[in-house]
């Protein structure tokens, strides 16, 4: 069972904010969906290795050369606020 | 002259012979837009103008005895989670609904190389998550064959276009189901390739162990040609698969003389419809008949398939979600105390339910204390799920199965209960998390609404699933069924 004060917790370290009606609402959807997932214990693992990936890659390099790339401006032209062609942001200290 | 009902292959036909011309197939295919898509709302952006200037440079082309492409001049559809340089590319999302890249997503270049005619970009379930469409943020897309229905999702326009014929191929994503589930809904075929076959760059992420970019199309032929068009190595996308590929046209045979299928038990029983129970064991005999060996088989952690997905993709979806801060692209909200304050802020009005829930489910999952239980033992799941196919293809070179527990359903069903929505999906999340190459096509009607079914192969074997699915559809004809939507000639 989830509490509310979880809720809140898991809201700030995903930058959100979450109104009473919607704190609720998930309380109660993902204790619902956390006891589903709870299904999993099951099954033992003990000497299953994780999969985090299909493929047998592993290190993908390539050269490290300059290649063809967007010019800056171009590159953060979507940003919502600019200045000298950096991003702005608000207040960080 | 009406072209909504045809393949590429058709209209390359009748382009090779000058007996029509892309601008006139582009206008028509905007003819019936004007028509149909107030009923449809399968596109969040058309671009009318583009379209016709890709088509005129095809017949300037055709006119000067050119060699073109296979798929040159033929009306596509994109997903709006792929990047077009210069048209917007929203992923369903108020987050991102300024936002217009600066360039192109692989398989876009590829369909450009194509010349291909882009008719414009497609409706979602926001960020993809979803498998309805009625978690876009801006409208629900209506299921051709009956507009009270949701098209399935989250690729419910692009399927819900080539099934309306304002688009005669299209492309969309699968991470769990989100091609072959509205592929099935709609009555069309749709294929998630074997992930890496397909390069990722430029498709905005969802869950990156699982995303895979695939086709929509009305036969199998169209199938092939875009799989040629799209596949292949490309250097930005570290997880593309190296090596050379041939050419996905020579699987195009009409036998299956001594195929091995696999009916995994597990995907006919539970709460599968009755109607498709029966039509995929119809499906079975129709090999059967064509001369390949049809036996039951067993995939034994089937029912644990959807719990380890929705720990893992949320997980994945949580991090990769992280970049939506209103700091270098999408919306910002103004008035904020200070940089952390604006995140949150930005996030909150920019994101919808569904997408909240995830981020907050796979935050959860992920956050110090819970890893271990919830998403370490959903990657250990993950393994085993996967040895349950490796076992299953030693002996079967591909397997049948439904693609969807039931038919469309009716808008609004599904919204308030997030499992049930969920459950959608129960004979296509396996498939993402083992990352084999599996196919939607249609089997048949229940109640004159399509059903598909579905088709799993070997990793890189999207041959056999070409070579069934062509011999399936050349015994039975259930693809050549369209829809007729209200305002239609």
């Amino acid at each position: 069972m989830l509490t509310k004060s979880q809720v809140e917790h898991v809201a700030l370290l995903a930058r959100l904010y979450l109104d009473d009606e919607e704190k609720e609402r998930y309380t109660t959807q993902l204790t619902k969906i956390l006891e589903y997932a709870r299904n999993l214990d099951e099954l033992n693992t003990s000497d299953v290795p994780p999969t985090a990936h299909v493929l047998p890659l592993q290190n993908v390099f390539r050269q490290d050369v300059v290649g063809p790339h967007l010019p800056a401006e171009e590159a953060i032209g979507n940003s919502p606020e600019q200045e000298d062609g950096f991003f702005k942001v608000p207040r960080v200290l | 002259m009406r072209f909504n009902d045809l393949t590429a292959h058709e209209l390359r036909g009748l382009l090779l012979r000058r007996e029509t011309s892309a601008v006139e197939i582009c206008r028509s295919v905007f003819d019936l837009l004007a028509a149909v898509e107030g009923e449809i709302q399968a596109y969040i952006t058309l671009d009318r103008a583009g379209a016709l200037a890709k088509a005129e440079t095809v017949d300037r082309d055709l006119r000067d005895g050119r060699e073109l492409p296979p798929l040159a001049g033929i009306p596509f559809a994109i997903k709006d989670n792929m990047c077009t340089k210069g048209v917007l590319t929203t992923c369903g999302s108020r987050i991102l609904r300024n936002f217009v890249p600066p360039y192109n997503a692989t398989v876009v270049e590829r369909l450009n190389a194509q010349r291909v005619v882009m008719i414009g970009k497609t409706n979602l379930d926001e960020f993809a998550m979803g498998s309805s469409t009625e978690h876009s943020s801006f409208f629900t897309t209506r299921n051709p064959w009956d507009t009270a229905r949701v098209p399935g999702g989250s690729s419910g326009g692009s399927a819900a276009a080539v099934a309306a014929g304002s688009a005669v191929c299209a492309l969309g994503s699968d991470t769990g189901g989100s091609i072959r589930q509205p592929a099935a809904l709609c009555g069309v075929v749709g294929m998630k390739p074997t992930y890496g076959l397909v390069s990722r760059y430029g498709l905005v992420a969802f869950a990156s162990s699982l995303d895979q970019i695939g086709p929509f199309t009305r036969d199998f032929t169209d199938c092939a040609l875009v799989l040629n068009a799209i596949c292949g190595h490309d250097e930005r996308d570290s997880t593309s698969a190296p090596g050379e590929l041939g050419d996905f046209t020579d699987f195009l045979v009409d036998d299956v003389r001594g195929m091995r299928i696999g009916m995994p038990q597990e995907y006919l029983s539970g709460g599968l419809d009755e109607g498709v129970r029966r039509i995929v064991l119809e499906a079975a005999s129709v090999f059967e008949q064509r001369g390949a060996y049809v036996e039951e088989t067993s995939l034994p952690h089937t029912d644990y398939a959807l719990p380890t997905y929705y720990l893992i993709a949320p997980a994945e979806a949580s991090s990769n979600l992280a970049r939506y801060d209103g700091v270098r692209y999408g919306c910002r909200l103004e008035n904020s105390t200070d940089v952390i304050d604006m995140f949150r802020l930005s996030r909150s009005r920019g994101f919808g339910a569904e997408v909240k829930r995830r981020i907050m489910l796979g935050t959860y999952a992920l956050s110090a204390g819970y890893y271990d239980a919830y998403y370490l033992k959903a990657l250990k799941v993950r393994t085993l799920i996967r040895r349950d196919f490796e076992e299953a293809f030693e002996k079967f070179d591909l397997l049948l199965a439904p693609t969807t527990p039931e038919p469309a359903f009716p808008i609004g069903d599904k919204t308030e209960d997030p499992i049930k929505m969920y459950l959608s999906d129960i004979y296509t999340l396996a498939v993402n998390l083992a990352g084999l190459p599996g196919v939607s096509l249609p089997g048949g009607f229940l109640n004159r609404l399509p059903i598909g079914i579905q088709l799993i192969g070997k990793p890189f074997g999207e041959g056999a699933l070409l070579r069934a699915g062509y011999t399936f559809q050349q015994s039975t004809g259930h693809h050549l069924k369209r829809p007729r939507i209200r305002g239609e000639a």
